[in-house]
């Protein structure tokens, strides 16, 4: 009793008390306007292009517009969604996405399982050998690559050499055996989980009669779905944004990548055609500035689907990050 | 009965056999997709390819692809040469920020969720396409941060801040260099905060705790027990950085070998470059790893 009534009355400790509730609003108002820099610079961007996007060419030079348009207008989405013929692109590039990444979850998962619970001989050099497809440029292999899966005869297995290019099959094909986009980094994420994971359960669908597969279905692959998920996310995301292979094996195929490298000359040969439709009598300008704005919008649309897609999953896919233990 | 009796080996056997088969899968696309691609590599970079009707031909033609890459392609050392700086300028910084950014969000503060959110869009939007067209974007060049490039306002009092604690002229100009590329080094790091933060939220809490009883500062706990756990992760980050730097779709080098395809010098002379690269790569990869896996403390 004595106690609590000198914790209110006492001079000294109310000094002290209020020197910590101090020293805390400082260090949070510190890191927050920390963070809010950063965060800044991450969004600056994105919310220019948004801006940008959605002006007119005249606000562009007008020094009074700086994120709020003074003719907004929708007009260049427009513009753009005919260019990039956006609808078919979109569900090209969800399809092929959608596919590669599953084929790589797959493939990563089975090859990091017998990674990391298994031991036979050559299973630290066939780890190293993971890493070494990590650190080589793909560029280095771009040429072979090519060549191979324009004339595909798997070491002359094949009686005719079938010409890939321009099909999704190469990308489906390196991702059914790991050696898709950065899959290394997919192989080590899901080795490193199954290593961390308790051998008892194994055993325990071992007692109860299940083979080795099964044990892997229908035991760790569950319990492997954080891991899955992150390795998912990533793959979507970076077959989403690819432009290297995209634009070496599916140059002619209609894809997000290649759909927005091809705003500015797609423009550009609409106003000719405009131009010849006309005659001589019409004068058409392109400017590198209007072309920006057209470029933005292109990317907003390419950005949107992941963004969305960010959004919906970015729970579980903080809480998959924390229990990954991508860290080993 | 034989086959019964092929079905009752022991469980290591069988757990051996099993082993190969999970990994059968990739076997296969290393030989075929990497293995097979990357001989083939050598050897075209060896020699002078030419397009047939049914496939290509080769004839060899030593090292004249690289002697052409060295000697007489206009760019291509150069090139080379800035790629390699650049890439020892920003790995540091990346390191550096992505260490301090995962400290910053395992910090306790209002809207740490939307935090963790916005600094882990840069693995969504910092990679391939977009970042290669915000490079001739004229949005994107307008607000770029340049320090040096105003000498009045902040950009000119920091250099005469700096240049008053008597710093040494290159120290100057790489911090100048660290602010002008911000945005990208931050747009670069997504990836890399987020092991360091796996790694952060790793460390066990009992260690701090018994330093706190101990009556260490935070400061002091930072240095000797963070730092020291985290030091493998800057070993993953460190190779994951460089890596990333030099396959990364930013990367002007890598532009030249494939453009290099399409003009005259043709395959072989793109190959030798590209192989030149990955051995510089890989000298500068054996280096760093070199020099900081000395300095890592192991747990066990």
């Amino acid at each position: 009793m004595r106690m609590t009534s000198e914790k209110h009355t006492s001079p000294m400790l109310f000094v002290r008390r209020l020197r910590v509730r101090m020293l805390r609003f400082v260090r949070s108002f510190v890191l927050v306007s920390m963070v809010a820099g950063i965060s800044y610079i991450i969004l600056l961007p994105l919310f220019s292009k948004l801006s940008a996007s959605l002006m007119v060419e005249a606000d562009l030079y007008d020094a009074a517009v700086k994120w709020i348009p003074r003719h907004l207008t929708l007009d260049n989405y427009v513009k753009v969604w005919g260019y990039m013929r956006y609808p078919r692109v979109f569900l090209n590039s969800l399809l092929l996405a959608l596919g590669a990444s599953l084929l790589q979850v797959a493939s990563c998962a089975l090859v990091g399982y017998g990674l990391g619970r298994f031991a036979f001989r050559g299973n630290g050099l066939l780890f190293a050998l993971v890493m070494l497809t990590l650190i080589v440029p793909p560029q280095v292999l771009m040429t072979p690559l090519y060549l191979n899966f324009r004339f595909f005869d798997i070491f002359g297995l094949l009686p005719n050499p079938i010409n890939l290019i321009n099909t999704p099959y190469p990308v489906l094909l390196m991702s059914m055996t790991g050696t898709g986009l950065k899959n290394g980094l997919f192989i080590y994420i899901s080795r490193q989980f199954f290593k961390g994971m308790a051998t008892e359960l194994e055993e325990a669908a071992y007692v109860d009669g299940a083979g080795l597969f099964m044990t892997f279905y229908r035991v760790m692959l569950p319990c492997a779905a954080p891991a899955l998920l992150v390795t998912f996310l990533f793959a979507f995301v970076w077959q989403w944004n690819d432009y290297f292979y995209s634009s070496l094996f599916m140059s002619t195929v209609e894809l997000m990548p290649n759909a927005l490298t091809a705003i500015g000359s797609r423009y550009v040969s609409s106003l000719e055609l405009v131009r010849a439709s006309a005659g001589t009598g019409i004068r058409l300008e392109i400017t590198s500035q209007f072309l920006s704005i057209l470029d933005s919008g292109g990317m907003i649309l390419f950005v949107a689907p992941l963004l969305l897609m960010y959004a919906f999953m970015q729970r579980y896919f903080m809480e998959s990050v924390e229990r990954t233990g991508l860290v080993g | 009965m034989e086959t019964r009796k092929l079905f009752r080996m022991s469980l290591g056997r069988k757990r051996e056999i099993g082993g190969y088969l999970f990994v059968m899968p990739f076997v296969v696309g290393f030989v075929l997709f990497f293995l097979y691609p990357c001989v083939q590599s050598v050897v075209f970079s060896l020699s002078r390819l030419e397009l047939t009707q049914t496939g290509f031909s080769l004839s060899f033609v030593g090292v004249d692809n690289y002697r052409y890459a060295f000697l007489r392609h206009p760019t291509f050392v150069r090139e080379l040469t800035a790629t390699v700086l650049q890439t020892l300028k920003d790995v540091p910084l990346i390191l550096v920020f992505s260490f301090f950014a995962a400290i910053l969000l395992n910090q306790k503060f209002f809207g740490r969720g939307l935090a963790r959110v916005i600094f882990f869009l840069p693995v969504i939007l910092g990679a391939g396409v977009v970042l290669r067209m915000e490079r001739s974007n004229y949005i994107m060049s307008m607000i770029a941060i340049d320090p040096a490039a105003s000498e009045t306002g902040l950009g000119g009092f920091l250099v005469t801040f700096l240049d008053g604690l008597r710093l040494p002229r290159f120290l100057i100009e790489y911090i100048l260099f660290a602010i002008a590329s911000v945005a990208k080094v931050i747009s670069a790091s997504g990836i890399q905060v987020m092991i360091f933060l796996a790694g952060l939220q790793s460390v066990p809490s009992s260690l701090y705790e018994a330093a706190n009883v101990e009556g260490a500062t935070g400061w002091e706990s930072f240095c000797l027990i963070t730092f020291p756990l985290m030091s493998p992760l800057v070993i993953t980050n460190l190779v994951y950085t460089v890596v990333d730097s030099f396959t990364g779709e930013s990367n002007t080098l890598l532009d030249l070998i494939r453009k290099t395809i399409f003009s005259g010098a043709g395959y072989g002379a793109s190959a030798a470059m590209a192989w030149t690269y990955f051995a510089i790569v890989g000298v500068v990869l054996a280096i760093t790893m070199a020099v900081v896996s000395k300095r890592v403390f192991y747990q066990k």
